[in-house]
């Protein structure tokens, strides 16, 4: 396939930053979408020019580092995966590939398509835990019963990798996704009752802080997200902000 | 003479640990305020150890190149963690547990740091449960189980196939509440570029902030390396794209040995390559064996044919597919360990067997276990006369259950469905089993300097079972190091602050400076990558799953060729003061290339063949083992712990005698 890129060039966070167009040649439809970059690094560095910074790292969908806006979505046209699980294959011969960063006043650019995410764990600091020490001290594991199904939808919340696509494809950048998320995770399980109300407030409050929008139940979130975290996540931590304000 | 110490303790096996822990010298709470210490790596092993010494009252610095401790390379893991908890009553122990990780090592790793291990597996299922780790549970609420290669009970804890994930992000949690305590600074895109000594002890590090470039001073009164493993010498492995051996190289070259280089873990089950474009290889959890069936055609007409898109797998009839591992291996089948299943694949290759275009894939196939599940699912449902179309939706959807997301990433890949057809695989490198060598402690050579997790080398021997690495992970930093480390500290209490004004700061900042000077001022012909691929490359063919004497000269020969063309004529674009991928890659390859040497040399000297490495001239010759591997206890049951002298051909060799007292060494039969 010969495709043309248009990417987003931007030297660093003070810089302005501009579109740019390359062209790319014989990329084959079984490369992955990183591997398509790594081409055209490649053939920039030959050049003598600078190759596109972006972030990736496990390249199997799990670490949650890769964060490619293209042609307009998050992570790219396919459903249920992350930008390094996209493949070739998705596209056809010839087409322009728009490349952009996830764009979001919380998630500044650092540089090109690499953005800083560390508002997300700053919210985790503010209460994304569960307060035991780990002097291994602990009861017996079997000693906590969870039923099948609440282990099963507390797994659901957690498997989400904190890539930031919900605030990416969100109207208001909003991360009630990944925090609804993280809250659920908790919530459901016995061991997370203790700090809930606390928690709860903590990390909605810090949401709020680093700058990420409302949500307005618009449902971008659930259709971009690589690991399928559900809106239940939201409802449910709306659920557990109103009933914590009630109790304090 | 050797120089290494092992400090295994006196006494019982069963009660070394316990009495060691009763006898260490403890640090008053007051007097942990005043200590500092610096974590490199913030995955399983790093991420569990900063937030324990943290929890302990310590001050912690902890530094991972990614842009967040949660995005660790542990966080890949997928199968599981064994634990001796013996909570399905197939007659685990703690000495079983300790027996099938010594004997699946192969008899190459050290009894006592084994034991320990398995004693305090238990106790990890415990604190992850605690801290809210989502572990699969069965419907009365407690936890399940599944098995695993090379073992004949059910010990591994999972949570879908996820389990590493969900672990890291238990340890993750834990850092959290320490960062927030103000226990914890964490250096993100940050990357350890040089260990600093004073007198003879590890006193600090050099780094390099990834995002503006700049060199910082960093002290502490002992450093942790957790760096994780190397298996990126072969530039495609199922590593993450920036899973590097810098932190442990350079510590190596300041003084820690390098224990047995050449023992890399060759995984069973990874997606094939697809073309020469490919940047790493994907993993299939092993646990997909515990239902996944491992076949490849009996006649050879029959591969061509599938090979050329004639024929389809499942047009194969039950006997025109030869079960190799079944046949083989009658008492493990399908769950022999890694390196015998690995060398199993590769050998039906080479012999012509292989599925796809390259040659290089065997089936594993799930038709069987759909089938086998929807009979069980029809009789707990009551439901008679059920059509097939019913037992494979019903079998299908238990097959979902258990590894749903697996097959939703081969079907992502590949583009085919491996609930219809089964899934190509193929051997690829994983776990790196050797690593920096560390004494009981899980201190290594210098002083105050500790290595933990899979970047040392301690506990796997020559192979790794399955589900062992998160296990090895989370005991060192949760529960060994925390101990160790104090009674070290201990002797720290009246040292006070150590200043980062000094010569030796100030020496080795400037031989950090002066490489990425000379990387982004070296204006060569050829990108980073291509001296990373032509490395992987030799390391794939002369030290890969297979190699001899003659082909280890040659890689030892090619590969100081290829570093000397490297430092003439790469090309590092950019500058030194920015975010810049190249000039991090560079450092590392740099690095790479000296380890591959001493890799090489390592492998060279092993002259058995020992879990994975099979060394073509040891072989057995008759018997029930014919052709399997053979190993050779009379001359090489030991570490080899290598000294830095320069260049890695000059490396001094010290040998550690592995003494086995409680498990008799026997030729390894999953017969």
């Amino acid at each position: 396939m010969n495709l043309t890129l248009k990417i987003w060039r931007q030297s660093n966070a003070q810089d302005k930053g501009k579109m740019v167009d390359y062209k790319v040649t014989e990329i084959s439809e079984h490369m992955s979408f990183l591997e398509m970059m790594d081409v055209l690094n490649e053939q920039l560095i030959n050049k003598g020019d600078e190759p596109v910074a972006f972030d990736h790292d496990c390249r199997e969908g799990i670490c949650g580092m890769c964060s490619m806006f293209i042609n307009g979505e998050a992570h790219g046209p396919d459903r249920g995966v992350t930008t390094c699980q996209l493949h070739m294959r998705m596209f056809k011969d010839g087409d322009t590939i728009t490349i952009e960063p996830f764009r979001a006043k919380a998630f500044p650019v650092i540089k090109d398509l690499v953005v800083d995410r560390s508002s997300f764990d700053r919210i985790q600091h503010a209460g994304g835990y569960i307060s035991v020490n780990t002097s291994g001290n602990t009861q017996d594991a079997n000693g906590i019963p969870i039923s099948k199904h609440a282990a099963d939808e507390a797994m659901d919340a957690a498997t989400c990798i904190g890539c930031g696509a919900c605030v990416a494809s969100c109207k208001n950048a909003s991360a009630m996704l990944f925090v609804g998320a993280k809250v659920s995770q908790y919530a459901l399980l016995p061991q997370g009752q203790v700090e809930a109300v606390d928690r709860v407030k903590n990390m909605v409050a810090q949401m709020d802080l680093e700058g990420f929008g409302n949500c307005t139940n618009t449902g971008a979130c659930e259709v971009e997200c690589p690991k399928g975290i559900s809106l239940e996540n939201i409802a449910r931590m709306n659920r557990e902000f109103l009933s914590a304000n009630v109790k304090s | 003479m050797s120089v290494l110490d092992s400090k295994v303790p006196k006494g019982p096996l069963k009660t070394k640990w316990i009495d060691y822990k009763n006898h260490i010298d403890l640090v008053n709470p007051a007097n942990k305020r005043n200590i500092d210490v610096i974590v490199v790596g913030t995955g399983l092993a790093g991420g569990s150890a900063a937030a324990t010494l943290a929890e302990l009252g310590y001050n912690v610095k902890t530094f991972c190149y990614q842009d967040s401790p949660r995005r660790a390379h542990s966080i890949a893991a997928q199968g599981g963690i064994n634990a001796a908890k013996n909570y399905q009553g197939d007659g685990d122990s703690t000495y079983r547990l300790f027996y099938d990780t010594v004997k699946g090592g192969d008899y190459r790793s050290r009894e006592a740091n084994v034991y320990r291990l398995a004693e305090v597996s238990a106790n990890i299922i415990d604190q992850c449960v605690a801290q809210g780790v989502p572990f699969a549970r069965d419907y009365g609420g407690l936890l399940d189980n599944r098995s695993f290669g090379g073992v004949l009970v059910s010990r591994t804890f999972y949570a879908k196939g996820q389990t590493g994930q969900q672990l890291l992000l238990g340890a993750y949690s834990a850092m959290n509440r320490q960062i927030a305590r103000g226990k914890i600074t964490p250096f993100n895109r940050h990357e350890m570029l040089d260990v600093v000594k004073v007198d003879g002890k590890a006193r600090g590090i050099i780094a390099r902030d990834l995002v503006t470039g700049e060199i910082e001073r960093h002290s502490a009164h002992a450093v942790v390396i957790a760096s994780g493993g190397y298996g990126n010498v072969y530039f495609l492995s199922t590593n993450a794209m920036g899973s590097n051996a810098t932190a442990a190289w350079k510590i190596h070259k300041k003084g820690a040995f390098f224990a047995n280089p050449c023992y890399t873990q060759i995984h069973p089950t990874c997606i094939p390559r697809s073309g020469d474009y490919q940047s790493k290889l994907t993993l299939m959890s092993e646990s997909l064996r515990n239902d996944g069936r491992i076949w490849v055609p009996k006649n050879m007409d029959d591969v061509m044919a599938i090979r050329e898109g004639k024929k389809k797998p499942t047009d194969l009839s039950e006997d025109e597919r030869d079960y190799y591992l079944e046949r083989r291996y009658p008492a493990f089948g399908n769950l022999v360990p890694r390196d015998v299943a690995s060398r199993a694949a590769k050998e039906r290759c080479d012999a012509g067997y292989g599925v796809n275009a390259t040659g290089e894939a065997v089936y594993l196939d799930f038709a069987s276990a759909i089938q086998r599940y929807g009979v069980e699912q029809a009789k707990i449902h009551n439901i008679s006369n059920a059509s097939a179309d019913k037992l494979y939706k019903l079998g299908a959807a238990i097959v979902k259950e258990k590894y749903g997301n697996l097959f939703q990433m081969y079907e992502k890949i590949v583009d085919q469905d491996p609930y219809k057809t089964p899934m190509m695989i193929y051997p690829a490198v994983h776990y790196t089993m050797g690593g920096v060598w560390v004494d009981y402690n899980l201190m290594t050579t210098v002083e105050g300097l500790y290595c933990i997790g899979e970047a040392n080398f301690s506990d796997h021997g020559a192979n790794r079972l399955g589900a062992s690495a998160l296990m090895q992970g989370l005991a060192d930093g949760y529960f060994v190091l925390p101990y160790t480390i104090g009674d070290y500290l201990s002797h720290e209490i009246r040292t006070g602050k150590i200043a980062t004004d000094t010569p030796e700061f100030d020496a080795a900042e400037k031989e950090v400076t002066d490489k990425i000077n000379f990387f982004v001022n070296n204006k060569g012909s050829h990108s980073v990558d291509y001296y990373h691929k032509k490395l992987g490359n030799i390391m794939w063919e002369k030290c890969g799953m297979s190699r001899n004497a003659e082909g280890l000269k040659e890689a030892m020969a090619e590969i100081k060729a290829l570093r000397e063309d490297f430092y003439k004529n790469v090309s590092v674009p950019g500058t030194a003061t920015e975010l810049n991928a190249e000039l991090e890659k560079a450092g590392r390859v740099a690095d790479f290339l000296e380890l591959g040497e001493l890799f090489a040399k390592d492998a060279l000297e092993r002259e058995e063949s020992c879990g994975g490495h099979f060394r073509e001239e040891s072989v057995e010759i008759g018997g029930e083992q014919a052709g399997e591997a053979k190993r050779n206890d009379v001359d090489f049951a030991f570490v080899s712990a290598w000294e830095y002298k320069g260049e890695p051909s000059d490396a001094v060799l010290h040998k550690e005698e592995l003494e086995f007292n409680e498990i008799e060494l026997k030729q390894r039969s999953y017969k």
